[in-house]
This record gives structure tokens, C-alpha cells and sequence, in this order.
């Protein structure tokens, strides 16, 4: 028994050597759990990455953190530890990524986050210096959303979103955005993704009587509260955020989402922006690769920051490598200015410019307003 | 408020209520013959309507599978008893219920073309794949320990649900669907408008729950239950087999999830793991019965679902911690009344 044990690292120890001088990447996902709508397509997206950068070739750790705080820290010790990797890519949500912070500052290790808030990036201090993130800041969301309103004659709106840190977050951004544009909001409810019912929200919403509504939610779950606004007769504008850029909210919404306005990443209406957007190139190539592997319509945005999350590491990789061996301490380092150093970079969801105060780098060019149409997602121009 | 929120938010309460209720009966039913509080109650409520809506998209539901593995390891386990027994005389019985059958539905399944079926005839087909689940996880989970204390049955519930979300996840994926109502369209009443499906569902609960008390006044099998409920000794005495009371539990149990699953889905959007919460809230209508009376816990039931109603309208924020601190007066007040006997565990 001692002696196999023995064999065995020995074996592991010869296999880590020989992996040193490759780029390991460790990502966690929330591929189960809650999260998990958003997860998939981001741990589909690792299998579609180049498997070399700078002819070095990359080794991809993928981990499932289930949606769970502390799983997602557990697989943030384990990278830095065991694998040794010399960058990590997660998690999908906000408190897992915000979690994963101390571990990778503390092994000074860059990480990624494919989640949105932007605590994660702000304020910018000793430890969130080695934390990056692709997905835009709910604020960027919002000031679009209430730019359309003002344009549109919105001077009410209600709010309804998820009674969680995702609704609670929109529903505190949104009021600041509303405030500087003098839009009213007369009423703010809140719903349980699980929830079956959301009669009395929506009852007490129409009696407000708003020019708009705006959904806080994501996913699947968004579409109840728009299905039972539209039972009871609501006729005003209808808003949803980003979070339910994806072929399934449209299924289960049916008829009762035409005409609903959003904001999302570019990559959702790809194939319509202008030839002359920056961003066009290399959205498409992602949405042509994703769905040649998974069928077509199958493309969502969340995929899409994981693929940006990717592309970042190709950008910045490349200058690293000049400077050091993958694998060392002095990599990780360089790694991280390197990442700090990336400019111009187009993505699927806008265009990178990163630097030492600003570790998601994204402008106006990161979002686009867009309606749902006979069924698909159309560009608002 | 006016009086036409009130009506809205009362009809929204009684539907709720009354899908609560058909579960609080489910879950009373279950602990009364077995013992075991059962949690996975909720999950046959999402397997139901997830296995319509995958029939109604024309695939052949991955819960079929289920069905045949767990057919295959009963009829194993079963097959290999009986030998030892010596009585073979039990094995062609055995076989065609947990292997003829589910393979029976996989030939119909496979040679069908499901989305064009009528509706009743994709709802029969899905409680066919669903509720045979029932009586093969109590062989498989339940009946080997049917003995043991409360504690450990509960313990063993908790691992039966986790492994059945997990499957969920793997057969349906992440997001939810919705299946169309079976009819479509309202009934205006004037002062308020009422969707048929709504209409529905009451109504079916109303026949469910009559049925379940006309079967359990009325049938042998329904007494059995009954008096295994009472005494397990005495009515094993009697030559009842709590084998058999257990097995027809769950099976029951698993027909009024799933049923109920499928009134639902039309009106709201169904996960993989949305069963958990409303076989929670139809646990709370069957603490408030004791998990013994039948006409408490469904009234506790509708309760529930009116609580909801109203206070999603006053307090959306707060509202399920509204509906779950209810259950703190009820267990004072419970524990007050009820004289507490040193259980015979």
C-alpha cells in the first residue's frame, strides 16, 4: 500500500514537471446550482478556446463550484496550491468571484472574474490589483436603459426584480441613474426566482399606473412577472436587463415578450451591428464557433464573457512570456501587467482598454439596446 | 387595496392554495403509512411537468431512462429475494412490472410521433413515465429500512432529494419551461376575469381530493392504508402488508405530485428544482394538520397559498419569510395542546 502510494507521487510529480513549462489556466464555473443557465455555455465556451498561445501550449482546469461561495474559494486554494496554475478564470457569479479575491492576491495569482459587479474591479486597491472582469458593470446597463426611457417620454417607471444581490444591485443602480434623468420610480417589488406567482407585485405595479416597467431578473425566471404584467392588461413600455439574453428566456416568453426592450453585449445581435463596428470580427467568429458545436440559436452572452476572458489571457500572454518561464511566480507577475497593459482589444462584448485604475476597460461600445421581434433579438438603432 | 385587487389576489391565493393542499395531502398520506416525511415530494411536481413539456418538444424524456434503470435494479433485487425464498412462482409478476412495462412505454415512446399527440394523451403518457418512479425509489430507498427511526427515514429523504435534483439537472437542463394551458383563454365574470386553466386546476384538485376520500373510505386497498396508518403491528396482524401499504403510498404520492406538477406548468414557469419550494409550502399546510388530519392540512394548505397572495401584494420582499414563520405559532401552539407522549420510537 506505502509503495503504491509512493508510485503514485512520484508519478504526479513527474506528470507537474512536465506540465511546467505549459500555461495553465484554472477555471471555475457555476455548471450547477442556481447559476448553472449561465455556467454552461461558459464551460462549453473553454472547450472552443485555442489549445496553444504563442505556440506555448495552454492546459485548461475546468472546476464546477455549483453556484456555492465556498466551493468556488475551495477550487481558488486548490488551483493555487495543487495546480499551480498561472491564472484563474471565475467564477460566474458576483459573491463567488468576490470571495476568490483574497486567494488570489494572496498567491499572487491573476484571476479573471466572468461575473458582473463591479466590486469586483472597485475600489481599485492592494488585492483587487490581480483581479480583472469581462462582463459589463450594471451601471453601463443601466445608463443605457434610462437613456432610452428619456428618449422614449418614460417619466414613471416601476421596478420589479429578483429579491436577491442581482435585483437589490439593479434596483439600487437604477434609482441612481433615474434620479439624474428625473424619471419617477412609483413602485419597487420584489420576486423570488423560484416563485410560481407574482400576482400581487404585478397588481400593485398596475395600479401605480407607469409609463414603464422594469424587470430585474435573470433568465428564465425574468419572464413571469412580464407574462402576468401582460395578463392583466398592462399596455406600457417593458424592460428586461441583460440577464436574459438567451435563446430560452424567448422560448418560454413567447408572444409576451415582443416588443420588450433590453441592453446587452453586442455579441447578441452580432450578425446586425455595422461592418464598421470594431467588435463585429471577432463576436461573429464566436457566435459561428459556438454554434457549429452546439446547434444553431444555442449562443448566449454568458458565453461570451468567457470566450473575452480567454481572448484578454491571448493578448497578454504573449508580453509575459518575453519576460518569464509560465509556471514561476515572476510569470504570474508579468502576466498581471500584462493584463493591466492590454489596449484596443475588441471582444465579443466591446472593446478593452484596460489600466491601473480600470480592470474591465469596457466603453459605451460594450452595449447596445436591443428589442424582441417576431420571436429574435433585433439591434436598436 | 380595492375590491377588484382583492379578488385577484384571492383567486391567485386559492390556486396556489389548492396545489399546496393536493401535496399536504400527498405528504400526510406518505408519513401517516410510512413514517417518512418525504421531501422529494416536491420533485415529482417538476419531473411531471418537465417530462410533458419534453413530450410535447417531441423528444422522448430522459426520465424514461430513470425508469427503466430503477425498473432494473427492483426487479434485480426482488428477483434475487424470491429465488432465495423459492418461490418462482413470484418472478414472472416481478418481471413485467418493473422491466415489461417501462420497456412497453420505451417501444411506444420510440415509435410515436409525440408532439402531435392530443394533450390527454401526452399528460397520460408522462404520469405513466413519472409516478412508477413512486413505488420503485420506496423499494429501492425506503423498504430495506422500513423499520428504522423517523430521524433516519428524514435522513435517507434528504439524500433521495439531492439525487434527484441532481438527475433533474441532467435530464432537463438549467432553464424552465412552460407547457400550453389545456384551454386557452378567460371567462369574463364582470367584476374580475378567471383563466380557464385556473378553472382547471381547482376543479381537478376538487375531484382529487374527493377521489382520495372516497378511496379511502370506501376501497379494501384504501382501508388497508388506513389501518396500516394506525397500527403497522396490528394491521400486519391482520394480515395487511406494510410492504404493499408502503408501496401504493408513494405510488399515490407520486401520481398527485406529478399531476399537480402538470396543472401548473401552464400558468407558471417550471425548473429542475422549483418542486422543492412548493412541496415545502405544502409541508407547512401539512405541519399546521399535524401531519396527521387530512382536512387540516389541506385547509392549512390554502392558507398558505392565501398568506402568499396577499402578503406578495403588501410585503414582496418579506413574503416567504411571512409564509414560513407561520409555522412558529402553529408548533407553539401544537406543542401546547397536544399532549406529548414519549414516542414509541
Amino acid at each position: 500500500m506505502k509503495q503504491k502510494k509512493l508510485l503514485v507521487t512520484m508519478l504526479l510529480a513527474f506528470a507537474s514537471t512536465a506540465a511546467m513549462a505549459d500555461i495553465t489556466v484554472g477555471v471555475t464555473v457555476s455548471a450547477t446550482g442556481p447559476a448553472a443557465s449561465l455556467g454552461i455555455p461558459e464551460k462549453n465556451t473553454f472547450a472552443l478556446v485555442p489549445t496553444t498561445i504563442a505556440g506555448q501550449k495552454v492546459n485548461v482546469v475546468i472546476l464546477d463550484d455549483a453556484s456555492d461561495t465556498t466551493t468556488a474559494v475551495k477550487n481558488a486554494k486548490k488551483f493555487v496550491t495543487e495546480e499551480k496554475v498561472d491564472v484563474i478564470i471565475g467564477s460566474t457569479i458576483s459573491p463567488a468571484s468576490l470571495a476568490m479575491i483574497d486567494v488570489a492576491a494572496e498567491a499572487k495569482t491573476p484571476m479573471i472574474s466572468m461575473a458582473a459587479s463591479r466590486r469586483i474591479v472597485d475600489p481599485m486597491d492592494e488585492k483587487r490589483q490581480w483581479v480583472f472582469k469581462t462582463p459589463q458593470n450594471d451601471a453601463q446597463m443601466s445608463t443605457a436603459i434610462s437613456e432610452h426611457m428619456s428618449k422614449n417620454n418614460v417619466k414613471t417607471v416601476a421596478y420589479i426584480g429578483f429579491s436577491d444581490a442581482y435585483g437589490e444591485g439593479w434596483a439600487h443602480e437604477f434609482a441612481g441613474v433615474a434620479q439624474a434623468r428625473k424619471i419617477n420610480i412609483v413602485a419597487d417589488e420584489r420576486f423570488s426566482r423560484s416563485d410560481t406567482s407574482v400576482t400581487g407585485q404585478v397588481l400593485k405595479i398596475i395600479s401605480a399606473r407607469p409609463d414603464a416597467v422594469l424587470i430585474g431578473g435573470a433568465g428564465t425566471p425574468a419572464a413571469l412577472p412580464q407574462k402576468a404584467l401582460k395578463e392583466k392588461g398592462y399596455k406600457g413600455l417593458i424592460y428586461q436587463t441583460h440577464g436574459v439574453a438567451n435563446a430560452d428566456f424567448l422560448r418560454v416568453c413567447g408572444k409576451d415578450c415582443e416588443g420588450t426592450f433590453l441592453p446587452a453585449g453586442p455579441v447578441l445581435v452580432a450578425s446586425q451591428l455595422p461592418a464598421d463596428n470594431p467588435v463585429k470580427k471577432t463576436a461573429l467568429e464566436y457566435v459561428t464557433k459556438y454554434e457549429a458545436a452546439h446547434g444553431k440559436g444555442s449562443v448566449s452572452t454568458f458565453g461570451g464573457h468567457a470566450w473575452d476572458a480567454f481572448k484578454l489571457l491571448e493578448a497578454a500572454a504573449p508580453v509575459a512570456l518575453k519576460k518569464a518561464k509560465p509556471g514561476t511566480s515572476e510569470f504570474r507577475a508579468a502576466l498581471r501587467d500584462a493584463l493591466e497593459g492590454v489596449q484596443n482589444l475588441p471582444v465579443a462584448h466591446g472593446v478593452f482598454n484596460m489600466s491601473p485604475t480600470d480592470h474591465l476597460g469596457f466603453d459605451q461600445r460594450a452595449r447596445v439596446m436591443v428589442k424582441v421581434q417576431g420571436g429574435n433579438w433585433v439591434l436598436v438603432k | 387595496m380595492d375590491f377588484q385587487i382583492a379578488l385577484f389576489l384571492g383567486q391567485d391565493g386559492l390556486t396556489n392554495g389548492a396545489i399546496y393542499a393536493l401535496l399536504a395531502l400527498a405528504l400526510v398520506l406518505v408519513f401517516a403509512v410510512t413514517r417518512v416525511i418525504f421531501i422529494p415530494q416536491g420533485e415529482f411536481v417538476a419531473y411531471g411537468a418537465l417530462t410533458l413539456a419534453s413530450l410535447q418538444a417531441g423528444n422522448v424524456p430522459a426520465t424514461l431512462w430513470l425508469v427503466l434503470a430503477l425498473g432494473v435494479a427492483v426487479a434485480l433485487l426482488d428477483g434475487v429475494q424470491a429465488m432465495r425464498h423459492g418461490s418462482t412462482r413470484r418472478l414472472p409478476r416481478i418481471i413485467l412490472v418493473n422491466l415489461a412495462v417501462p420497456a412497453l412505454l420505451w417501444l411506444v415512446l420510440g415509435s410515436a410521433d409525440l408532439a402531435t399527440l392530443p394533450l390527454l394523451v401526452q399528460i397520460l403518457l408522462a404520469l405513466a413515465i413519472v409516478v412508477p418512479l413512486g413505488p420503485m425509489i420506496y423499494r429501492l430507498a425506503y423498504q430495506p429500512i422500513a423499520e428504522a427511526s423517523v430521524l433516519m427515514l428524514l435522513i435517507v429523504s434528504v439524500a433521495v432529494h439531492v439525487v434527484l435534483i441532481g438527475l433533474g439537472l441532467l435530464f432537463f437542463g438549467a432553464e424552465g419551461t412552460r407547457t400550453p394551458a389545456f384551454t386557452d383563454g378567460m371567462l369574463d365574470l364582470g367584476v374580475t376575469t378567471l383563466q380557464y386553466q385556473t378553472l382547471w386546476i381547482l376543479a381537478s384538485s376538487a375531484v382529487l381530493i374527493v377521489a382520495l376520500y372516497v378511496f379511502f373510505g370506501r376501497s379494501i386497498y384504501g382501508k388497508a392504508l388506513r389501518a396500516t396508518a394506525l397500527n403497522r403491528t396490528g394491521a400486519r396482524l391482520m394480515g395487511i402488508s406494510t410492504t404493499m401499504a408502503g408501496k401504493l403510498s408513494f405510488t399515490l404520492a407520486a401520481l398527485i405530485g406529478a399531476f399537480s406538477g402538470i396543472l401548473i406548468s401552464p400558468i407558471t414557469t417550471l425548473y429542475y428544482d422549483s418542486g422543492f419550494l412548493i412541496g415545502l409550502k405544502g409541508f407547512v399546510g401539512a405541519i399546521i394538520g399535524g401531519l396527521a388530519s387530512y382536512p387540516v392540512a389541506a385547509a392549512g394548505a390554502i392558507l398558505v397559498g392565501f398568506l402568499e397572495a396577499y402578503s406578495s401584494f403588501y410585503a414582496s420582499a418579506y413574503k416567504e419569510v411571512i409564509v414560513f414563520t407561520l409555522i412558529i405559532p402553529v408548533l407553539l401552539w401544537r406543542s401546547l395542546t397536544s399532549h406529548h407522549s414519549e414516542e414509541e420510537e
